[in-house]
Parts: structure tokens; sequence; C-alpha cells
């Protein structure tokens, strides 16, 4: 039955392009131009999915991005599967693949439809009525259970292999939807020069225009002149069409997102263009024209296959040349029912009958049905439909009285395929909704249209309620000169209530079908047995009518909550077909206006968006910036380890290859690099250490009030260990300073506070002292630093020097000379991070490589060894010497962690001293940090781990503090440890313990200071 | 995205900007004579308005200026933006 | 100290040679002339910071005036001063020696309140240059590019994707990005995966 369903002629598919592609493992053909919908109904497809919680049969409803049913999974391989596609949104291109979602085994039998016979145990709220006992179950049972029935397609096992990009773009004028309005829009706004972007989700521009039959605009047919149009608008340098484009989101000041899918039609994409591309676009003025959404009719076994909306059946034959079935009956409540019957009957498909929901059935259109010899019904609703995995028949019935209230005559049921369904026109509010607009309720046109703008935003033709071809070309227009008029006026953002249109310049004759406003919200009456009456309100979430009153019966008053209970609209569709039906029934059951019930807020995206487009370029290697210091590469030539401090990646240390091939674990590779620099040298890249320079005839000044030393007496050349405070009294960093001049410290700080720090300093400088002459420069990235440690580091150094004498008398510990080192210049500390005696050698960074392998090649004779952060933790630990963030974590005052001496208490003022005045900052049950000692020397603690006195104490039992550092020191040949411990300075020499899973671990407190507690070694 | 007006740069998009949190609280001339809950309420606590609010920001990756702006917490939209060390401008305690 | 054994090491290893963070990148480059991308070489670069009264007194001692209007570069001889703060100035001397330069401003600044730094070695320069070099920018800097909003001229810091750049338009097609140094790798990635589209 190959494409048995397709017109002879007409549409806007390539004929001369056959396509062929699969569905559920059968070949189809279709044609260029096709949707992976409109394929399949011109092979007389209809049966496409099955629904989410009742696995009931389900078929194509709409033709467009509202579609709820006709989810499929499309696969181009193993990695490339999209699930939840729609099926009419899917651009047919040869050997596409696509899958039906959720059955099992096959879609024609389905085991999980079980459900729909036992639906009336699964009433809204189900979830939660049924799963809440026992308590354990819902883990371990339900939830597994429920994810295997319920869901609609599978995620993709396999990293996407696509790539996606992300731009930034500006425009004068957005116009989002290029049907009549969008066009006329951006028709105008371009003519007033504006630089005007004309956004589309579709595959072709032109909206309603591409399923016009028989309109004419400016004397011509309405597909020649949107041909023209696009032409005109296509030739102007400031006009962007963009086609296949979803603007998904509004956000503040006129940001949009657009999703632009780039090669999701071609079959053989190239590997360089992304799959999708997202635009963040900034417009000066945004013209709205979304058009509307025709509204699905609630009446029972409105899902069945066949069972479409009249204007999409109307798109699927006109635009695709693809019949929605041979014989259709039409259940309309509004003129758009006609308009498709009597397109249906140009196309050759019969309508056997027109069910009108209106008592009196007047106007043109039909009375063209019926001059056409079309049946057609006034006061007539569909009570059902017949048939099982598609349509067969159609009960109809006449309506007594009222449309919603009374009860409906006996039915007869009409042999059909395919029921078409109108309840008139929603327009689409959702980006204004977005955009924080307010909605107003137009009662003459039962409908929510754009009230009072908040953005500098505009909406044109369908989506403001407009109705009439010419008028909605004229509104469109109109808007789109006001937009580019706007654009100009203000040239910074702003915000406030959008004029209303003024009259447009320009007029357009157009010759069409004038649908008017006449529509249906709620369920229609009908007088079958509701207990076994599905008339679907939600087709993704299988919502029913039933569903919603027994919410309203059960006590849910507001709209939010009745959708949250039912998840009425909470599908991927966002309720595009369901939400004013679902308004309908409420304010009926209710007994309260549509008004009065309120509306749902519209969240984005507007339709599901793929995580790789907000991914972008950010994933793998590229996620984060990978810092590397000059010296990275040599590091990883001899084969160091990596860890990752803030966002750069540091030697953390330098196992070597061992006879049998392998290399040292972690910890013979320590133990040999901390005996090493304890007994000859070591070499470590402190590149990464924050740097800033502090310059200024008031710096000494500026250093004193920022840091708790005293700065004041400190002479050119000399270094100082500062300590920096927040204002509340805590420790926020650390690091070395040296005077370089009167007017200039070299500042350090922490690998990872570096931009935390310069960031308060210049909040205090800039903020609170102004006056200051003084100026903060990052020179993190200028200097690389290679800390030379040990014995041997004076002997290592002194042949590549110049300018600098390292005596010892010359060149005193915590000093600081300028000279050059094999010609370059460099900054040289004597410092230490060790104990040992030791140089940091800082060279512009471009020289780091170099001089680090000069350095290695002299120290080669003393047995230099490279050492990463592992050792430097560990020697430093062995010296009690603290980590900012590890030692302390933000509640730490000096004296807490031994830095008590580095506060300059002679000092007026400095950022944090008056929060250490405060009596809890010297209490003397502080945590205070201390060593530890375990009975077994081999045994490391925990780092983190708790400190009790007693642990057999009752539960809660109090915790007098934790293990901040820990590790084994192969110089000492003992494990050490850091902590924090309430009293811990008056507790040195007794034992507590830390409780572990597995066992208590008894410690004793001592001095924080394991090795060279005199600091002999320091000066060599 | 916002747009944010810096007043040296003009307007430029919210990602090159950081919060500093409310704005016009000077710190102490002299803290040392302030006591514990006059010191704990400059370090603490703040004025959390609904409606119009004077706060900081920094054009952190533009021209690093801390400045000052007022905002609605309400809408999210700024009013105005000012530079450091300039009054709060007179525009009430509310937009509405 | 056996001195001697050592300095014949050091002659042995020869002047140290100077490595940027581009070196290897911008070898593998793909040719695309839509949007071109080359490391540029080193340069003299002096951030300066200043009060009012040294202002002046630096730019004529480095040769160009300091732009006053924000966002804005001055260029004369070949080096650029930019405009990055209301008292912050890159002086850019492609090519240069920073010691003298450095040296002479802080004589022609002596005594007026200024602060001047040299972070010659902090950033490396990247040009973008073709038709769509804007484009390729605008993947991951969130700046208006056009010709209009962004004249030849312009300069200033910004974002490109996670990292911080200074951006400048040195002509209508051609833009100057300057890094630093460790972010360098992560930019010229991005910005390669930017043009990607455009072989």
């Amino acid at each position: 039955m190959t494409n048995r369903f397709r017109t002879h002629s007409g549409g806007r598919i390539d004929r001369g392009a056959p396509v062929s592609f699969r569905f559920d493992g059968k070949t189809y053909s279709g044609f260029k131009g096709d949707t992976l919908a409109s394929a399949l109904i011109a092979n007389g497809v209809h049966l496409v999915g099955r629904s989410f919680k009742y696995h009931r049969p389900r078929g194509f409803i709409s033709a467009g991005s509202d579609e709820p049913n006709a989810l499929v999974n499309v696969a181009r391989d193993a990695a490339r599967m999209s699930p939840n596609l729609r099926a009419t949104q899917v651009e047919l291109y040869e050997g596409l693949k696509a899958s039906s979602q959720n059955r099992w085994p096959s879609l024609g039998f389905d085991a999980g439809a079980a459900n729909d016979f036992v639906s009336p145990f699964l009433p809204a709220g189900f979830y939660y009525k049924t799963f809440m006992w026992p308590a354990g179950a819902w883990k371990r049972f339900y939830e597994p259970k429920i994810r295997a029935m319920a869901g609609l397609g599978v995620a993709p096992t396999l990293p996407d292999p696509d790539r996606y990009t992300q731009n930034y773009a500006y425009c004068d004028v957005l116009v989002v939807g290029a049907g009549p309005a969008g066009l006329a829009a951006a028709l105008a706004a371009a003519a007033g020069g504006a630089k005007v972007w004309l956004v589309d989700e579709q595959a072709e521009l032109g909206g309603s225009l591409l399923a016009e039959r028989t309109a004419t605009i400016e004397g011509k047919p309405a597909q020649q002149w949107l041909a023209d149009t696009l032409a005109t608008l296509a030739a102007m340098d400031n006009v962007t069409l963009l086609p296949r484009t979803t603007a998904f989101a509004y956000f503040p000041h006129n940001m949009i997102a657009l999703a632009e899918r780039v090669t999701e039609h071609l079959a053989a994409p190239g590997a360089d263009l992304p799959r999708e591309r997202l635009w963040q676009l900034r417009a000066r003025e945004v013209v709205l024209a979304t058009g509307a959404l025709e509204r699905p009719l609630v009446f029972p076994d409105n899902d069945r296959p066949g069972v479409l909306l009249a204007d999409s059946a109307r798109t699927y034959l006109n635009r695709y040349g693809a019949k929605p079935g041979d014989r259709a009956v039409i259940f309309t409540a509004c003129d758009a029912g006609y308009r498709t019957a009597l397109d249906l009957a140009a196309g050759g498909v019969a309508v056997v009958a027109v069910a009108d929901l209106r008592r009196e059935v007047h106007g043109e259109l039909p009375a063209r049905a019926l001059a056409a010899g079309i049946d057609v019904r006034p006061a007539t609703v569909v009570t059902g439909t017949t048939g099982r995995l598609r349509v067969s028949g159609a009960r109809l019935a006449k309506i007594k009285g009222g449309p919603s209230v009374d009860p409906v005559g006996a039915s007869e049921t009409i042999a059909c395929d395919t029921v078409l369904m109108s309840g008139g026109f929603t327009p689409s509010v959702h980006l204004f909704s977005q955009s924080r607009g307010k909605l107003a309720w137009d009662a003459a046109s039962g409908a929510y249209l754009p009230g009072t703008s908040v953005e500098r935003e505009r909406s044109a033709g369908a989506c403001r309620g407009i109705t009439g071809l010419q008028r909605v070309l004229e509104d469109g227009y109109g808007q789109g000169e006001a937009a580019a008029k706007a654009s100009r006026d203000a040239a910074s953002p702003a915000r406030g209530a959008t004029p209303p249109p003024g009259p447009s310049a320009k007029t357009f004759p157009a010759q069409a079908d004038d649908l008017g406003t006449d529509g249906f919200i709620g369920a229609t009456p009908h007088a079958r047995n509701p207990a076994f009456t599905k008339a679907f309100v939600d087709w993704q979430n299988d919502v029913t009518a039933k569903d919603i009153t027994l919410a309203t019966r059960e006590g849910f008053r507001s709209i939010e909550h009745v959708k949250r209970y039912t998840t009425t609209g909470m599908a991927t569709d966002q309720g595009k077909t369901s939400n004013m039906n679902t308004l309908g029934i409420v304010a009926e059951a209710l007994g309260e206006s549509v008004p009065k019930i309120g509306l749902t807020t519209f969240r984005p995206p507007f339709t599901p968006t793929t995580f790789g487009l907000f991914a972008g370029a950010a994933r793998g290697d590229q996620f984060d910036p990978v810092r590397k210091t000059a010296i990275h590469d040599w590091a990883a030539e001899h084969g160091a380890a990596f860890e990752d401090v803030s966002l750069w990646k540091r030697a953390w240390y330098f196992p070597k290859a061992l006879p049998d091939g392998r290399r040292e674990d972690l910890h013979a590779a320590v133990g040999r690099e901390c005996k090493a620099v304890r007994s000859s040298v070591g070499m470590f890249d402190a590149s990464t250490l924050g740097k800033i320079e502090v310059v200024g005839p008031d710096a000494a000044e500026f250093m004193n009030r920022m840091y708790t030393n005293a700065w004041a007496k400190l002479e050119p050349g000399r270094l100082r260990y500062g300590v920096m405070l927040r204002e509340d009294g805590f420790v926020m960093d650390d690091g070395v300073v040296g005077r370089m001049a009167p007017d200039r410290f070299h500042v350090t700080t922490t690998t990872g506070g570096a931009p935390r720090v310069l960031a308060h300093m210049e909040d205090y400088l800039q903020t609170e002292w102004p006056d200051l002459d003084v100026w903060l420069t990052s020179t993190t990235e200028q200097w690389a630093v290679i800390a030379v440690q040990g014995p041997k580091a004076r002997e290592v150094l002194a042949p590549l020097i110049e300018g600098i004498d390292l005596a010892k008398e010359a060149f005193p510990h915590m000093s600081v000379r300028e000279g050059t080192i094999l010609g370059v210049p460099t900054r040289l500390f004597s410092v230490s991070f060790t104990g040992e005696l030791g140089f940091e050698v800082n060279v512009p960074a471009q020289y780091g490589r170099a001089v680090w392998e000069a350095i290695f090649a002299a120290g080669e004779r003393f047995g230099i060894t490279p050492y990463g952060t592992e050792t430097m933790h560990v020697l430093r630990a062995e010296k009690g010497y603290i980590i900012v963030g590890q030692e302390t974590d933000g509640t730490q005052v000096p004296d807490d962690v031994n830095l008590g001496w580095a506060v300059g208490k002679a000092k007026k003022d400095f950022v944090g001293k008056r929060s250490l005045a405060r009596a809890a900052m010297s209490a003397p049950d502080r945590k205070q940090l201390v060593g530890l000692r375990t009975t077994d020397p081999k045994l490391v603690l925990e780092e983190g781990a708790q400190i009790v006195a007693d642990p057999k104490a009752p539960v809660p039992v109090p915790m007098l503090g934790f293990v901040t550092s820990s590790y084994y020191s192969a110089v000492l040949g003992h494990s050490i440890a850091l902590a924090v411990v309430k009293g811990g300075r008056a507790r040195i020499g007794t034992r507590l313990s830390v409780p572990m899973p597995d066992r208590v671990i008894e410690v004793e407190i001592v001095e924080p200071v394991f090795y060279d507690p005199k600091g002999d070694r320091l000066n060599g | 995205m916002l747009i944010i007006d810096c007043p040296w740069c003009g307007a430029r998009p919210e990602i090159e900007f950081r919060y500093g949190g409310e704005a016009h609280i000077a710190r102490p001339a002299d803290p040392a004579a302030m006591s514990d809950q006059e010191w704990a309420d400059f370090l603490y606590n703040r004025t959390n308005p609904k409606g119009l609010h004077a706060e900081r920001w920094r054009h952190i990756h533009g021209c690093g200026r801390y400045f000052n702006a007022v905002r609605d917490t309400v809408s999210d939209f700024f009013v105005t933006t000012y530079k450091a060390g300039e009054p709060r401008p007179d525009i009430g305690e509310s937009g509405k | 100290m056996a001195e001697t054994a050592s300095m014949a090491e050091t002659a042995a290893i020869g002047a140290p040679r100077a490595a940027y963070p581009l070196d290897a990148l911008a070898l593998g480059a793909r040719s695309i002339e839509a949007a071109r991308l080359t490391a540029l070489g080193p340069a003299a670069r002096l951030a300066f910071r200043g009060r009012e009264a040294a202002i002046q007194a630096a730019g004529e001692a480095f040769g160009v005036a300091l732009p006053r209007e924000a966002n804005r570069r001055h260029t004369a001889d070949g080096r650029h001063a930019l405009w990055l703060g209301p008292d912050e100035w890159m002086l850019l001397a492609p090519g240069a020696d920073p010691a003298p330069l450095f040296a002479a401003i802080e004589a022609a600044t002596a005594g007026l309140p200024h602060a001047l730094v040299d972070v010659s070695a902090r950033s490396v320069t990247i040009e973008v240059a073709g038709p769509k070099a804007a484009y390729v920018l605008n993947q991951g800097n969130p700046l208006d590019l056009s010709i209009e909003a962004f004249p030849v001229g312009s300069a200033t810091r910004t974002l490109f994707h996670k990292a911080e750049i200074v951006l400048s338009r040195i002509a209508p097609d051609i833009f100057h990005v300057d890094v630093w140094r460790s972010f360098a790798p992560y930019v010229w990635q991005m910005l390669e995966d930017g043009r990607r589209e455009l072989a």
C-alpha cells in the first residue's frame, strides 16, 4: 500500500525526489519535503505509538510542534539516537530509521495495554494514593516497576558524538514566526532599514500559507506571494532568515534563545557542521507572530488512531499531498471544520458528515459545504469512536439542549476511517507569557490574549486573536513598522507597556476564508457510562476529562494544583493542546468562569530542547579551561601524575620506573621525594601560586590594612609570611610577601585563593579606601616559580645566578633579590615551605621550562629530585605549616592555627581585627591546631575523621575535633597528622580516640611540629 | 541574561559582572569603638527588601570597577546604576 | 664548590629558550580563510595604573597617548595603549623588550602617583582574522561585535567562553585576543571549534 493515501498532485513535496525510510523495521517511501508523519499518513500508517500510562494505541493528532502522541525514536547509529521526537517535525531523508516507543513486544500487540483494562483503578493522583505503603516499598519495588512500565523514549547510552555550537547575536527586530503576520512584520521592519531576524520552527518559512490552496494575497495565489516575499527578504542584506529554528525561551531584556537544527534533516551531515546551534539573540524589539494552535475536542475515544485535528488534516492534504483517510467524519465547534471538509472533498476524500457542536450553523463556509453536498449536522456531537488500532466509525448524537450541560440523544454510528476535530484556535501566547507579559482574558473570543508587555515586545496576528488573512497581514505589517521605529528610538534596553499597534502603512488585499473566533472549551457532552469512557484532555500524559473532574471533587481548586495532581499539561508538549480544555472542564466543575480559574504558567522551553544544545562546546576536555604551568610538559614527559587544584593541573608526584617495569606508587614516590629534599635537594613547580603586585606610594599602608601583620618596618629586600582575614576575623588566605621597593610588594597567595584574594583587596581599595594611592595587578601568570629546597639548594643555584650574592649572610632566610639566572631576569626568594634551606626562583613564564631544565641539570650531581604537591604537603605537615582550606575551613582565627604571632597587636586596625576582639574568638575551648601520633606508627589516619574523648559515650558522642591532614612520614618513620581539637593545646600529652567504622584508633595529642622544631635547618 | 549598565562601559551582559551585596554599608571608621552588637549589625544584618534595593556590582570581566545599582527585587530589573561613592539616587523605596 | 664543572654544564645547556603556550597548537592550525588564527609573537605588556597627574606623562614616555574614552585603543608607531578601566591601561609594544620601556615610563612618572607592572609574560595574543572573525568570536563572547557597536579601535576586557580576555578590533575583519597564558590553549581550541564549521 505504498503511498495509497497520496494525492495525485499538489502540495510542496518534491514528487521527483522519492525517499525511502524505515519505521519499526518496515520500509516505506515518501518524498523530499515530507515529514515522517506526512509520509506515514500517505502510506496509511496512523498507529505510531502507545500512550504513557494506559498504553493505548495512538496516532497523529496534529501536524506541528504541538503533537502530543506521535513521539518516535530516530536513530542514525547506536550513539545518535534521539528519543521522543515529534514525527510531525522530523523531516524525511533517505535512509531515515525511526521506531515507535513505549510498547512491548510490538506496537500492534502491547502487553502494557493491560493497564487500560484496569484503568478504573488508575485514577488521577493514582501514584500519590497507591504507593504510600509500606514505607520502604517505593524504592525497592514501586519505583523500578513504574519506571519500567511508564515513560516514553529511551535515552541513548553512548556519548553524543555530534557537535553543538552556541552563538551570541544582536538584531534590531526579531520576528518569531514566519506565517503571514511574521512575514509582513519582517517586510515592514526591513523596509525601515532595521537589522531583522525572521525565525520559524518549521522546515519552510510560511506558516499557514504553506497549506493554503485557494487564498490570494495582492492578487497572487498565496503560495506565489509567499515565494515572492521570501525572495524579497532573502535579497536584503539586513535580513536574516532562519527556518528550522525554534524560539524556545524568552529571557529578560529581550534575550531570546533560538534552537537551530542545522543537520537534522540531512541524510549525511558533514563532520564539521554542528548538529544544532544555540543562538542567544538579543533583540532591541521583538515581534511575536506565533500564530494559534487548533484546539482538540474532548469527546469519548478521541484518542483512537485516525482522530486528528481538522486543520492539521488539511495541512497534510494541501501541503504534503497526504490524505488522512478515505472517509472522514468531522466534529467541529467552528468554521475550521468546514474549510477542511471542503478541501478534503476537493482532494478526493469522502466527507461523510460534519457534526457541528453549534446550535445554529450559518456563514459562508458552512453554506459552501452544504452546496457541495456535505451532510452538515448542527447541534451534533461525537460521543465515541469504534475500532481498535484505527478508527472504524464515529458515534454521532444530537444535543437536546445547550452544548455542554444537556443530555444528548440516541447515537448513530457512521463508518469512517478518520475523525477530524476542531474546537477553535488558541492563540500561542507561550513566549509572551515567558517574557512576563500579563495575559488578558478576552470574553469575545474565549481566549487569553497578550495584555501588558514587560519587555520591548509586541504580538502580531493570530497570536493576539486577530483573524482573517488580510487583517493578519496588515496587523503584522503595522507591528513590524512600529518595532523598527521603536528599535531606533531607544539605544539602551528599557521596559514598559507596548503601545497599541498603529495603523498599517500598507494594505494587503487578500481573499481567504475567515474562520472567526467561534470555538469550544471543555468536554463535549455525551450520555455514556463515565466509568467506561475515556475522553482525553492531555494525550501525552493520559489525562481524561474524568480525571480532572475527580480532582475538583477531591477538593483541588487552584488550576496549578489540578495540574500537578492530574499531571495535565505537564508532558513534553507542555499542554499546548490541553491547557484550555482543562480550564474549561475545571471551570464547569466548579461553576466558575474561565478567567476566575486562572492559567498555569508558561515556562521555557517551548518545545523539548537537547542537552547538547545547552552544553555547546563545553564538554569533555573543553568543559572548563585546563590551566597548565610553563613547566607542565616537562613534568608530563617525566612521568608525573597530576592532580586538579582549582583549574590548574599540578604535578602530584613523580613515580619512577621500577626494575620490574612497573612504576612506583604514590606512597613509594612520595617517601623517596621527601627523603631527597631532607637529605640533599628537590625541586618543585610552584608557578600556580597566586601573585599580586601591590604598587603605589600607599602600598605599605594598604598592606597594613589588609593583612594582620605589620608591614611598615619590613625593609625592601625582605620577605614576610602574611595572614589575611575576612572582616569576620577568620583566616581567608596566607602567603609570603616580598617588599621589592618602598612602594612595591610582591604578594603571593594560595593557588586556589588567587582570584578571591585579588577581588577582596580590590573591594576594600575601591569602595572603602579609594583615597589610597595604590594599585593591584595580578602577576600570577607573569612568573614561573621553581622552588629549590634542601640542604644542597644553594650549591645547585649558585653557579647559575648572576647579580645576587647567595651567601648566607648576604642573603638570609626570608629575603628577596633581583638578578639573573642564565641571563634571564629573576626575583629570587630565600624561602621555605619544607623546613629546609630553600629558594624560589621567579622567572618570566616563557623561560620557566628552560630554567627548570637548567636547574635540573645543575642539580644532577646532587641527585636533585623533582617532587610534586603530595610531597610538598607531607614536608610542610612535618613542620606543622598549615594549608588554608585544609587546616582551616573558614571558622579559624589566627590563634586557632597557631598564627597568633602573625597578628600585629600594635596595629590600630586591619580587616578582621574588630572581630578578633569578640570574647568568643579567644575562648579556651576553641578548636586549636595540634599534632596527632597514632600508637601504631604505620597507621595513617583518615582525613576528616572525628576525634572524641570516649568512644563508648552515649549517643550523641561529643565531638572534640577532626583530622585535617594525615600522612605517612618516610623521613620520621611513622605516621603524622594535624587536627583541630577543642582546647587542643591544653590537651597536648593526653590521649583521645578516633572512632572508625571497624575499630577505634587511639591517638596522642602532640605539638604540631614533628620535624626540626627549632628550625635550625632553614638557614642551611 | 540581564543587561547591566556599567557607569563606565555602558550596557554590557550580566555574565561580565559579579554581585557584591547591599550597597551603602560603609566600613566603620573606628571599629574598636563599636559594641559587639553594632559590629555584628555591620557584618551580617542586611535589609533584604522586596522592591528597590541598592546593591553593589563589579564589572569584573570589564573595567573591573565596583559600582552601585538600584534593582527591583520583584521584577529583577535594574532601575539605575551609579558610580561608587555617589549617593543613592532619590527614587523612593519601592518600584510600585 | 665545583664551580667550574657546573659552569661548563651551563654552557652546554646554552641560553634559555623562550617557550609559549600556543607553540604546538599554532603549528597544527587548519587553514580556514573565513577565520584565520595566528598566535602573535612576544610583546612588551605593561599594566599602567595611576591618578590623573601621571596619565599624560606615561603616554608621552610610551609614545602613545593613553585613551581617556572607555574601551578604546590608541595606536602609534606599532604600539598600542588600551583603556581597560578608568585608571587602568595596557601598554602593548609588539616585539619590544619590556625592561627599557619600563624604565623610561618609570622615569617619566617618578613622584607621580601611579603603578607600573611588567606583565609581558602574563598573556599571549591571538589574531582572529577574516570575514567570519566576529562570528567565531561571538560563539563565546557575548558582546555585539557588529562594526557599528564595536568599531575599529575598540578594546575591552570581556569573556570568551569561560576565559577572561582582552578583545581588540584592529581592522573591520581583524581582532586581537589577549589571554592569560594558561587559558590560551583553551581559548585557542574553542576558537578552532568555533571556526570548524567554516572549513
